[in-house]
């Protein structure tokens, strides 16, 4: 069974994003999901189904029950999932599972945790160097998350000679994007030369090159497409979604230059019944600067190797060929856990209902998220558009 | 690198790979069924899933596929060893495994570049850590 239109997105809503300790990371959940409620029009009690993530900050053993007991649902459908960044798209192939299957027929996706001040940075590093790497064959070594990126990072260099300024222009070109979002985390412009003159965290990439660390949740409000009418904005269709997982740690990865993008990406293009050339505007997974220029190969919007001149030459600029991350991304707009990703299909969603003023990319009909988690270990891409398919 | 850094945490999967580091031998897993040759070990053949397995001593060659020097330690116990350089090694034997090239030279490491493995001292344990060869 395809999951090509089975469920329509109603609802969106964002928590305050930035470095908020007056907010624990179920209560940055609640108020997304009360923002994506009354953007959908609907009252909690039309709520059955409730997906989520994990928190690291706050490591509840089942966060999802936690979250319903928090906000009082008492669905009929629950699932809290783990992929790592990937989990955002993964949780929206689940609760559009959920919906065609009969399971539920209103669910809200939801994620997000003060990964800003409920933990100290140091903390927020050594919890993830210890969650991502292999806890016995790499950890004894000293690896961080920025350091496999920048492994990746460096073969990539090596193979296609993507270059430094080229990577350093995702960072610049998302920042640009950020400043016009009036919820993003990061509103200072930045240059090619406060990238390449930045911190360095592990070679070549440094501090902007790398996703920021907010407190921030996200949510949405999937339905089925028959009960859809009543919603306060145009619903969103769900055209195609596709997964691949290919290793967990970054050393039994099959490749350091080819990742499950593609196969991902094929996935969902095949169900949506659609090419690249049909999408619009793209919302790629940015936890380092490296990683969109990946993803926009593997996904068919430039030949291997030509990523990064993609980026250089302004295509994915809000205005350009191929606007990415309109938004700000992880680099700008904001990161919390699973939440980062939450925030390209927010903007997604956003971006296909219109009206954004100078951050709307014109005539967007057809949008294309691609989550990836770990180190592009779990890779799910979503294709969403206006009308139905 | 110094004592205080992380102690290998051997179980049942591994505790010959660390015995066997202990006494300076890189040991990988070997499958009788299809002669492949893997790493980190496990419980079958991640190939072909058979439980007939053995151990084969790694001759302790291979070439850099990509490493980054760190300038940032994630954990407190590697901070005074900033900068220090983690690769990705390509064993002889096909598996690819983690470490960090040590050496006076290390920082000059390059991709493609072949190195052999020597063994640090951690506590009761020993890692394989790899150097690169000047030929």
């Amino acid at each position: 069974m395809s999951l090509r239109n089975s469920a329509v997105v109603v609802g969106i809503g964002e928590s305050d994003i930035g470095h908020l300790p007056h907010m624990t990371g179920l209560g940055l959940n609640a108020q997304a999901a009360r923002r994506a409620l009354d953007d959908a029009g609907l009252r909690p009690d039309d709520i059955d189904g409730l997906v989520t993530a994990y928190s690291m900050t706050e490591p509840y053993f089942m966060l999802g029950t936690v979250l319903c007991e928090y906000l009082g649902l008492q669905p009929g459908y629950c699932a809290s999932l783990v992929a790592g960044g990937a989990t955002p798209a993964v949780m929206v192939g689940h609760a559009a599972a959920a919906i065609a299957s009969g399971q539920a027929n209103t669910v809200l996706v939801v994620t997000g945790e003060n990964r800003a001040s409920g933990q100290t940075r140091d903390q927020a590093v050594a919890a993830l160097a210890t969650a991502v790497g292999h806890p016995y064959f790499e950890y004894p070594y000293g690896p961080s998350i920025p350091g496999c990126y920048a492994m990746i990072a460096r073969r990539y260099m090596h193979e296609y000679g993507t270059t430094r300024e080229q990577m350093a222009r995702v960072a610049v070109t998302t920042r640009m994007h950020a400043c016009l979002h009036p919820n993003s985390h990061m509103k200072t412009p930045i240059e090619i030369g406060d990238v390449l003159t930045a911190k360095p965290i592990a070679d070549p990439l440094t501090l902007l090159d790398c996703c920021l660390i907010s407190d921030a949740a996200g949510a949405l409000i999937l339905t089925r497409p028959d009960r859809a009418s009543g919603a306060r904005s145009a619903p969103v269709w769900l055209y195609g979604i596709g997964e691949a997982h290919t290793h967990e740690h970054l050393s039994s990865a099959p490749s350091l230059t080819e990742f499950g993008v593609t196969r991902a990406g094929a996935a969902a293009y095949g169900m949506a019944g659609i090419t690249p050339r049909d999408i619009d505007v793209a919302q790629l997974y940015d936890c380092f600067t490296i990683v969109p220029i990946i993803e926009l190969e593997e996904l068919g919007f430039a030949p291997r190797g030509a990523g990064g001149e993609f980026w250089e030459a302004g295509h994915a600029q809000i205005g350009g060929k191929l606007p990415v991350n309109t938004h700000g991304g992880m680099l700008s707009h904001a990161h919390a856990g699973a939440a980062g990703g939450m925030f390209g299909i927010i903007e997604a969603v956003a971006q296909l209902r219109g009206g954004l003023g100078p951050r709307q990319v014109e005539g967007a009909s057809t949008a294309l998220v691609h989550n990836e988690g770990g180190v592009l270990s779990s890779n799910c891409t979503l294709v969403l558009g206006r009308e139905r398919r | 690198m110094s004592s205080t850094l992380p102690d290998p945490r051997p179980n049942a999967d591994s505790i010959a790979y660390w015995e066997s580091a202990k006494q300076g031998r890189l040991v990988l897993r070997a499958c009788a069924e299809c002669s492949h040759k893997h790493f980190p070990p496990r419980r079958l053949c991640p190939v072909c899933w058979s439980e007939s397995l053995h151990w084969t001593d790694a001759t302790g060659l291979g070439t850099v596929h990509t490493f980054t020097i760190m300038r940032r330690a994630p954990v407190p116990e590697f901070a005074a060893q900033v900068p220090y350089v983690v690769a990705l090694i390509d064993l002889a034997e096909g598996p690819r495994m983690m470490a960090n090239i040590v050496g006076e030279d290390a920082h000059a490491v390059r991709i493609g570049e072949r190195v052999s493995v020597c063994f640090e001292q951690r506590g009761d344990w020993a890692v394989p850590q790899f150097r690169r060869i000047s030929d």
